[in-house]
């Protein structure tokens, strides 16, 4: 009866926030799950003769991880993703975004690299065209070039354990 | 030390909020009076705690003490001390406190005001609004204690976000809270009400002044949002449909309903179960907003720091509240009495429908606001819900509400007839229609959102002055109608003006945007503005570079407005501060862009004339003034001298 | 020819004056139109601001790329459609008209339609009410009380 129309329609709404309160509403989800992955040719950062583009990574599983020296959580997403490197789980292109001051070749070169290859996206463009809004963000993109998952905010053991790495597994890499 | 003391008095203030709410409603159950009259002692100790703990926070900021976290993280040494005294509630756990203390305040307030009521009601409303302060002294001591230490202390604060250094820090936060937090008021009432059994006329007579203080709070508290946002945000937009912005409007929306349904229940007995039902949506809805500001589960520029710890006890604490309150309803609802009859026109069939719109009007911001919630949750998408959602739906559904406004208080009570109503509203019909359609012709051309909104102005308008003259017809000076009739009227008038300022700014602003060196000048309706270039100075925490804008009209000097841009110290945040040179008819708007080239003499600058946006605050005052002036009434003051109406007979009765 | 020389003299004079300002933006036309679309547009970085007012950084490179694509022909629609493609309805203020949101646009006139239906039951039994006449012990008491003063 309609006297308890009021509290049915409170608790419904209860239901929603509690759900609520494990997301971040903030968190931009990507159109490009499932569809292929924008294409772009750019030079590479210390190497501006030689080119690369998604293209190059047919037929191989890989990551497009986007970072730029001057952001913090990058920094923290380093070393694992210097460990993943050098275990040769999956490729990794690292896409430079926005480094306007022209410094990450000099922090590769301090730091170690865990890229295959390090596109220089010096304007954003490329990064809008994926729909970037921040960095750390990674792409894994399968053997056919289509996005298949989009990770915001740095990778951390738990991150590659409990979603990456089962999704590489998925895609046979 | 000091810190210790605020957060010792927390402890004891919840150790008296636990007596204020357990024994006087235990008492009043069992009819013990003794344990009743624990609740007025009890509610004002409380209260001095909070109070308390609330000045030891303030001491905390006045002296910069940075050992404490909350001081450390929200205030500077260069902050000018003002601004480090409204840092105390610039934060979630200050703000919080501010919360309590300001319930507080109202208990105690009730505790003062209420000789003439029966004791079980005054045991049950206190107890009950003890219970609410032990959830949320409760929530402060466990997850947001204000008086945190942090250790090693730093050698200066965070600072401030520069936004907050504003007037509008030190008036709107209090007054918004004392307009939601005021609302438990008429929600303990209403569970006082439930639990008892015992709901009538005289009940709605008690806590009507109440309501209408709380709600005239609310509405200056708003209003005071919307000006500083003016003033501070953007290019001089006053209303974002930002979550937290509906978080309190959701409260005034069914305020606004509330307290016209406790009218018909004063007056005629009638709406008893909507009255209650509306009392409970109120603050409940206004607990809602703490929630949705605090929880992090919706994205808005007002959210304070997130943490779903924090989120998961407020969600605990409002499914028990209201969710208990709700269900009470549902339980004892049936056994009040329904009130006389009445028929199709009305007061009560319109105030009915002005209620059932108003309540339409905050389902649809509720729905705007929490949809984006709904598709996450249910994994469908991501979407965002802004301005032209809330804008488009919100005036078609408002707009009956203000058409409303002009017969409700025409219309007589129990049995009106249209034909009789028309009659003494055609002219007034007439004029406002043609007002509208004509009114924008003579301005810009056609544009049917003028049309509407002047014509309902006009209608509002012209029907309080048909009210002024029914009321006087027969010799009744101005003077000697009640202050009810003044403050309903005065509000209704109050609507009127700020609709016509909306109106007219809303679509007739105008705005230039140009690259200025020293000397250029730029024309805007009529204001010719010129720069005369930009010079640097330090303020207490910030640099700023400011400019000076001559602005003249015919040749004659209107003003020398400086609009800044300035970067603050600790935070190396940017603002600008706008310079607004304002009068009854327009406002002159000026901000600096950016400097155009090294030297910084040539800079973007943006100027907008803003026809009748003061009429916005105008009409909000006349709004709150009316509030404050109804709720004055002879008849609540009379009640409040030492006549104690025989309990029996006053809960008697139809 | 005394106007040719008038106007070499003024050219050459130009640069000295201070002059009416010119406006800031390149092509004011398209820039109205690129502030119109991006007031309802959510700025992807910040809280909660539209794209027009935003300072982050994403924002202005966000306005430049409309600007360009407005200067290459493109029509409102077709910039709304680059944008949803690249970051979801997400970036509308205004959400679309689609089977998922029919629920959001429909509800307002749902809840009017509701209220309406309420208001006309409610007011159906209120007139088929009779007032209840007070009984004895009732009017007594009201004596007293009218008694009293």
């Amino acid at each position: 009866m309609k006297r308890w129309l009021p509290v049915i329609v409170f608790f419904v709404l209860v239901g929603f926030f509690a759900k609520g309160l494990f997301l971040n509403p903030r968190e931009v989800p990507s159109p490009f799950i499932g569809k292929p992955a924008p294409a772009f040719t750019l030079p590479l950062v210390g190497n501006e003769a030689q080119t690369f583009s998604p293209a190059d990574m047919k037929g191989k599983v890989w990551i497009l991880n986007v970072w730029a020296p001057w952001c913090v959580s990058c920094r923290q997403e380093h070393p694992v993703l210097m460990a993943l490197a050098q275990s040769g789980a999956v490729p990794i292109v690292g896409l430079n975004w926005k480094d306007k001051d022209r410094e990450a070749a000099q922090l590769l070169a301090q730091h170690g690299s865990p890229y295959v290859a390090v596109p220089d996206d010096l304007s954003g463009k490329v990064g809008i065209d994926y729909g970037v809004t921040g960095t750390p963000e990674s792409y894994v993109i399968d053997k056919e070039g289509i996005v298949r998952m989009k990770h915001i905010g740095p990778i951390d053991p738990d991150v590659w354990k409990n979603k990456i790495e089962p999704k590489l597994k998925e895609l046979g890499a | 030390m000091i810190p210790e003391l605020g957060h010792f008095a927390l402890i004891v203030a919840l150790l008296l909020a636990l007596t204020q709410s357990i024994l006087p409603l235990v008492g009043a159950r069992r009819g013990n009076l003794t344990l009743m009259s624990v609740a007025r002692p009890a509610a004002q100790g409380q209260f001095v705690f909070v109070a308390l703990a609330f000045a030891c926070l303030a001491w905390s900021f006045l002296t910069n003490d940075f050992t404490v976290e909350n001081v450390a993280r929200n205030s500077f040494s260069q902050l000018p001390e003002v601004y480090r005294f409204t840092a105390t509630w610039g934060s979630h756990e200050g703000s919080m406190l501010m919360w309590v203390m300001i319930l507080g305040f109202w208990t105690t307030a009730v505790s003062v005001f209420s000789r003439h009521l029966p004791d079980d009601m005054v045991a049950r409303v206190i107890g009950i609004m003890g219970l609410i302060s032990v959830g949320f002294l409760a929530f402060l001591l466990t997850t947001s204690n204000p008086f945190e230490r942090l250790v090693p202390a730093p050698m200066d604060g965070r600072d401030m976000n520069p936004l907050l250094q504003d007037w509008g820090m030190i008036i709107h936060p209090p007054m918004l809270y004392m307009g939601y937090v005021g609302f438990a008021v008429a929600f303990a009432f209403a569970i006082a009400a439930l639990l008892s059994g015992k709901l009538d006329a005289a009940w709605a007579r008690w806590s009507r002044p109440w309501t209408t203080v709380a709600w005239a709070f609310l509405t200056l508290g708003i209003v005071l949002g919307a000006w500083w946002a003016y003033r501070e945000l953007g290019w001089g937009g006053w209303w974002f449909w930002d979550p937290t912005e509906n978080a309190s409007f959701m409260p005034w929306l069914a305020g606004t309903a509330l307290i016209h349904s406790l009218a018909v229940t004063e007056k005629r007995g009638a709406f008893k179960a909507w009255t209650v039902l509306l009392a409970l949506i109120a603050f409940s809805l206004s607990l809602l907003g703490t929630f949705l500001v605090r929880s992090g589960v919706l994205s808005s520029v007002h959210a304070f720091a997130t943490d779903p710890a924090r989120g998961s006890f407020i969600l605990g604490f409002l499914a028990v509240v209201i969710g208990g309150s709700l269900i009470l309803y549902a339980w004892r609802a049936p056994r009040m009495i329904t009130g006389g009859a009445f028929t199709w026109f009305s007061r009560e069939a319109l105030l009915l429908a002005n209620n059932v719109i108003l309540l339409a009007a905050m389902g649809s911001v509720l729905l705007g606001t929490l949809y984006p919630l709904f598709m996450d949750a249910m994994g469908m998408g991501k979407i965002s819900v802004g301005p032209p959602y809330f804008n488009a739906v919100f005036v078609p559904v408002m707009a009956p509400v203000l058409f409303l406004v002009g017969v409700g208080p025409l219309a007589r009570w129990k049995e009106a007839s249209l034909p009789d109503l028309f009659a003494r509203l055609k002219w007034a019909l007439a004029v406002a229609v043609v007002t509208g359609l004509l009114l924008p012709f003579t301005l810009d051309g056609f544009n049917p959102w003028a049309t509407l909104g002047f014509a309902l102005a006009a209608w509002i308008l012209l029907t309080v002055l048909v009210g002024f003259r029914e009321r006087m017809q027969h010799g009744t000076r101005l003077t000697q109608l009640p202050r009810a009739f003044w403050g309903m009227q005065l509000a209704h008038l109050g609507l009127a003006w700020g609709i016509a300022g909306i109106t007219v700014v809303a679509n007739y602003q105008l705005e230039r945007n140009v690259r200025m060196n020293v000397g250029d000048y730029t024309e805007l309706a009529g204001y010719t503005f010129t720069f005369q270039g930009a010079t640097e100075y330090n303020g207490p925490n910030y640099r700023a570079a400011k400019g000076t804008v001559e602005v003249t009209r015919d040749g004659r000097k209107i003003a020398t407005l400086h609009p800044e841009k300035r970067i603050y110290n600790a935070s190396g945040m940017p603002m600008t501060e706008a310079a607004i040179h304002p009068s009854f008819f327009r406002d002159l708007y000026v901000a600096l862009g950016e400097p155009l080239d090294d030297q910084a003499r040539t800079w973007a600058v943006r100027v907008f004339y803003k026809p009748f946006i003061d009429w916005l605050w105008i009409g909000a005052l006349f709004l709150v003034v009316g509030g404050f002036l109804a709720a004055s009434d002879r008849r609540y003051r009379i009640a409040l001298k030492k006549l104690a109406i025989p309990a029996g007979a006053a809960s008697q009765g139809a | 020819m005394r106007h040719l020389i008038f106007a070499i003299l003024l050219t050459l004079g130009m640069p000295a004056l201070a002059g009416e300002a010119a406006p800031n933006a390149e092509d004011p036309v398209i820039e109205q139109r690129m502030i119109k679309l991006s007031e309802n547009l959510r700025c992807l970085v910040c809280q909660n601001e539209s794209l027009a007012g935003s300072h982050a950084e994403l924002a202005e490179d966000l306005r430049r790329e409309i600007r360009a694509q407005m200067k290459a022909g493109k029509s409102d629609r077709e910039v709304l459609d680059y944008l949803t493609a690249r970051y979801g309805d997400y970036v509308l203020y205004q959400p679309p008209f689609k089977p998922v949101t029919y629920l959001l646009w429909l509800g307002p006139l749902l809840f009017l339609l509701i209220g309406g239906g309420v208001w006309y039951a409610a007011l159906k039994k209120r007139r088929a009410l009779k007032e209840t006449p007070l009984d004895e012990k009732q009017l007594a008491a009201a004596e007293q009380l009218l008694n009293d003063k």
